[in-house]
């Protein structure tokens, strides 16, 4: 098994309110097999060792599904691999001599807690504003009773795929959310259980969003690119159709 | 102490709706002044948060991570069962509770499990009208299929992410009572402590983990939903902050842990690849379907797979078990590869490895077939290990994938603490020594949202109003413990890393109270655990400080509490004199090597009460026993 040298240049943030700069690392004994965190695990523990504080970063599931993780790779979220968290990227898309700069990432609405993790609570806010369908529990009908059309829950699914990491933000030149937004709006608009409350949710979500601080979109499209399950920016155009008829029709 | 199952009488499938007419309810008006906290915020947490805010009570729902959606329920592939007979198969309620608990080989409680799958249906009609998008027929109707060997299709899926779109109906359901201002929502938060009042669960400490704070929450009940102790094998298929903090603190505070030893191992996951592994990832059994096990005749024989003729390949599966193969169950699998792998004919650079072939099947179907079937598997497999298995066949090992054992709870889903509740993994209740799949999004979600609702307004209508406030002295004492254990954590400052021990105790773990027990290598085992605490104590270095956001501290506590639930994991695996589901005690099996099972003396659930550490673990030991009145006892055969 071959082992590659990495030159990493990492963010290195104390704190929310403090100035954060890039350090210098190189890793003499990384293995092509060894997943992205865990050549930040392996170089955390030599930084420990040697008595360092290692470098804070995000992580739960390590199977690209909880959306913990969210580095900025080279510029880009989650690194160069498409459809890809960064916890599924491994050490086998470098070689060796590389140079890696790993950033947290970075919005207005997303402020540093440490190092490369960042505060996402906004995106649970904007859910809590209208991102559900209102059903008491005990109140749900027979399930088969409600049918849906094969096309309309395929649709609706490509949009539950969403797995809330924040890449399409840290992307977006603007620091916008509509991904993340339309792409909850687009999963529940389109089923018929969510049709009584479209309008009010288009509405409440896309308020939040902006409450927030989150920017406008302008059709880069760098969010759709980055997305590692492949959420398509035609929700956004849904998202603001839906938005203007239900804000003009009052 | 004292158990007492609380199974109501009557026959079988009348408990569940006699209790429901039996139990006390609470007021409108108390229920506002009662305060509810929920840490966890799985599928039962999440479920239980949202249903006990819809009721009016006052809800404070805890998760360490930074958002309520990334619990590791969400990393559920496979799917849901439910008896909804949509297949017009002849599936029933009563099939799918006789299938639950036979698949727990007799190990777990009838009323419970016949509770389980009255209340599967009624969380798939949940979960559709919340909008999760289960797979459906081209008439708009919903779909299913079979799973884990079942003769029946009742498996409810979302593609390969059922976990996820659950989790999200349930964490969007909580995220609306949250806008409503009925549940207060605490996220990295980390529970560190239960605060016990006159034997009464009042409350618990937490710990904020950006800003190191310890915050004291007061209320009248505490529900525990923090899911399974998998990770303290260290390389396991659970998410890396899975851990069982919140239930070995309760333990210590008097929550009886019930079958500590029942571990599921699931037999098809990605092999470790070296030192730096940090988790293993699992890929569908239903791989088995067309894939063949196999390892070289010959130990040693480190020739590329596709240059080893078939005569000199052991397809043990299949000699084995001439009947069922490569299908046979889990935990026959993953015994079976340990077994090989043990007398040196694993494959792979660390040889514990076996491979899953599929060039006969690619022969016989032809490659756009096994694609269509397996197509997200084989990507997924050629991502992580960098092998292209339409090509070469792929590597595959057993893994720790589920616990069984959990706190003891009774009917009521109540610990031996009243006032202290435990759903979905977090207890021990449903699967008894083996869960079937696609039952765990089952069993977490009815707690949640069917079963909690009423059994907590029964103790609370019981207790009635009594505000607790935290200047109470106790709370003052809990927090002083909690905050000593960190200073004493972060004032070792020895030379070994968090992860070092950790994957120590894992390995230790792993190699005696895993795939196989006996007695010799469990008592090993229990001194070996031993030293290696005492070491962590006198050793461990931990970086940073306790005031700031410090994963490194987090990991610490949740190790310091894997060493003690270990030391208890194989006290309970001495105990069970027999082979059962996941445990196979190597003494007790026959010389084919299938399991013994003794239901005369060891039908009963372990329930252990923690009396102390002193170097060792203090405990005691409770039996519950298992009454079959419904179903008759039989032993399993896959020859």
């Amino acid at each position: 098994m071959s082992q590659m040298t990495i030159h990493l240049k990492i963010w290195r943030q104390e704190g929310p309110d403090t100035k954060g700069a890039f350090e210098n690392h190189t890793l003499d004994t990384v293995n092509e097999h060894m997943s992205f965190l865990e050549m930040l695990d392996v170089l955390n523990e030599e930084l420990i060792l040697a008595g360092n504080e290692p470098f804070e970063f995000d992580y739960d599931c390590r199977e690209g599904i909880c959306g913990s993780c969210n580095l900025v790779i080279n510029g880009r979220a989650h690194g160069p691999k498409r459809l890809t968290a960064a916890c599924q990227l491994h050490m086998r898309n470098f070689k060796d001599g590389d140079s890696i700069v790993i950033e947290p990432a970075r919005a207005a609405a997303f402020p540093v807690i440490k190092d490369l993790v960042v505060d996402r609570s906004a995106f649970d806010r904007i859910i809590a504003a209208g991102g559900y369908i209102t059903v008491r529990t005990g109140s749900a009908p027979e399930a088969n009773s409600i049918p849906v059309e094969l096309e309309d829950s395929t649709f609706s699914f490509d949009y539950a795929a969403c797995i809330g990491c924040g890449a399409c933000v840290a992307a977006c030149p603007n620091s916008s959310a509509s991904l993340f937004t339309a792409a909850k709006l687009s999963h529940l608009n389109r089923l018929p259980q969510g049709e009584p409350e479209r309008e009010k949710r288009v509405v409440a979500m896309v308020e939040q969003m902006e409450k927030e601080g989150f920017g406008d979109c302008s059709n880069y499209g760098e969010c759709e690119a980055v997305c590692p399950k492949g959420i398509s920016i035609a929700s956004i155009a849904e998202m603001r159709r839906n938005y203007i008829k239900a804000t003009i029709a009052g | 102490m004292k158990l007492d199952a609380k199974i109501p009488s009557g026959p079988l499938e009348e408990k569940w709706s006699k209790h429901i007419n039996d139990v006390k309810l609470v007021s409108p008006n108390n229920k506002r002044k009662m305060h509810v906290i929920v840490v966890g915020t799985g599928l039962a947490g999440a479920s239980a948060s949202a249903s006990l805010a819809e009721l009016g009570y006052k809800v404070s729902t805890f998760c360490i991570q930074d958002s309520g959606r990334r619990a590791h329920s969400i990393a559920a592939q496979g799917g849901i069962n439910a008896a909804k007979n949509y297949q017009n198969d002849g599936d029933s309620v009563y099939r799918l509770f006789y299938d639950t608990i036979k698949g727990g080989d007799y190990r777990s409680r009838e009323a419970n499990v016949y509770r389980l799958a009255h209340l599967s249906n009624n969380i798939i009609d949940q979960a559709v009208s919340q909008g999760v998008p289960f797979a459906r027929e081209y008439g708009g109707y919903l779909a299913n299929r079979s799973f884990g060997g079942a003769q029946v299709s009742r498996t409810f899926y979302a593609r390969g992410q059922t976990g996820q779109q659950l989790l999200m109906g349930a964490y969007q359901s909580m995220m609306k009572m949250v806008n409503e201002g009925k549940i207060e929502y605490y996220t990295r938060h980390e529970m560190m402590d239960v605060v016990v009042i006159d034997g009464v669960a009042r409350g618990i400490i937490t710990r904020d983990l950006v800003t190191g704070e310890l915050v004291r929450h007061s209320a009248d009940a505490v529900i525990l939903a923090t899911g399974g102790y998998g990770n303290v094998f260290y390389l396991s298929t659970n998410a890396k902050n899975s851990n069982v903090t919140a239930t070995w603190r309760a333990h210590k505070r008097g929550a009886a842990f019930a079958n500590p030893s029942f571990v599921q191992v699931h037999p098809t996951c990605i092999p470790v690849s070296g030192d730096y592994q940090s988790k293993l990832t699992l890929m569908s059994e239903s791989l088995r379907n067309d894939g063949r096990v196999w390892v070289p005749r010959k130990a040693g024989d480190d020739r590329p797979p596709n240059q080893i003729p078939d005569e000199e390949r052991y397809y043990y599966l299949e000699e084995r078990y001439p009947s069922f193969g490569n299908l046979v169950p889990r935990d026959v699998a993953s015994r079976n590869a340990k077994q090989v792998t043990d007398e040196g004919l694993g494959v792979g650079s660390t040889g514990l490895a076996v491979y899953l072939d599929f060039r006969d099947a690619i022969a016989r179907d032809g490659k756009d077939v096994i694609s269509a079937k397996y197509g997200n598997l084989f990507d997924m497999y050629e991502n992580i290990s960098g092998e292209n298995p339409y090509e070469v066949p792929m590597r595959i090992y057993p893994a720790v994938h589920y616990t069984m054992g959990g706190l003891w709870v009774d009917y009521n889903l109540m610990t031996t603490v009243p006032g202290l509740f435990a759903l979905g993994e977090a207890n021990f209740s449903d699967h008894g020594a083996n869960r079937l799949g696609a039952s765990a999004l089952m069993q977490g979600l009815a707690d949640g949202y069917f079963v909690i609702p009423f059994t907590v307004g029964d103790y609370l209508a019981e207790a009635g109003v009594s505000t607790v406030d935290t200047s109470h002295d106790a709370f003052a004492s809990v927090e002083k413990e909690v905050q000593e254990r960190i200073d004493k954590i972060l004032g070792v400052k020895g030379d070994r890393t968090v992860v070092d021990f950790h994957r120590t105790l894992g390995r230790i773990v792993w190699d005696n109270i895993g795939i196989t027990r006996n007695e010799k290598d469990l008592k090993k085992a229990i001194t070996e655990i031993q030293a290696l605490r005492e070491e962590f104590w006198q050793n461990v270095k931990v970086p940073g400080k306790a005031t700031n956001y410090n994963k490194n501290l987090e990991f610490a506590h949740r190790v310091a509490d894997f060493f003690e639930l270990a030391e208890l994991m194989a006290y309970d695996a001495l105990d069970r004199g027999e082979s059962c589901g996941c445990h196979l005690r190597e003494e007790f099996q026959t010389p084919e090597g299938e399991a013994i099972r003794n239901d005369k003396d060891y039908a009963y659930v372990s329930a252990w009460e923690f009396k102390d550490l002193n170097g060792k673990l203090e405990t005691e030991l409770h039996k519950e026993k298992l009454e079959f009145e419904f179903v008759e006892m039989k032993q399993r055969s896959y020859k």
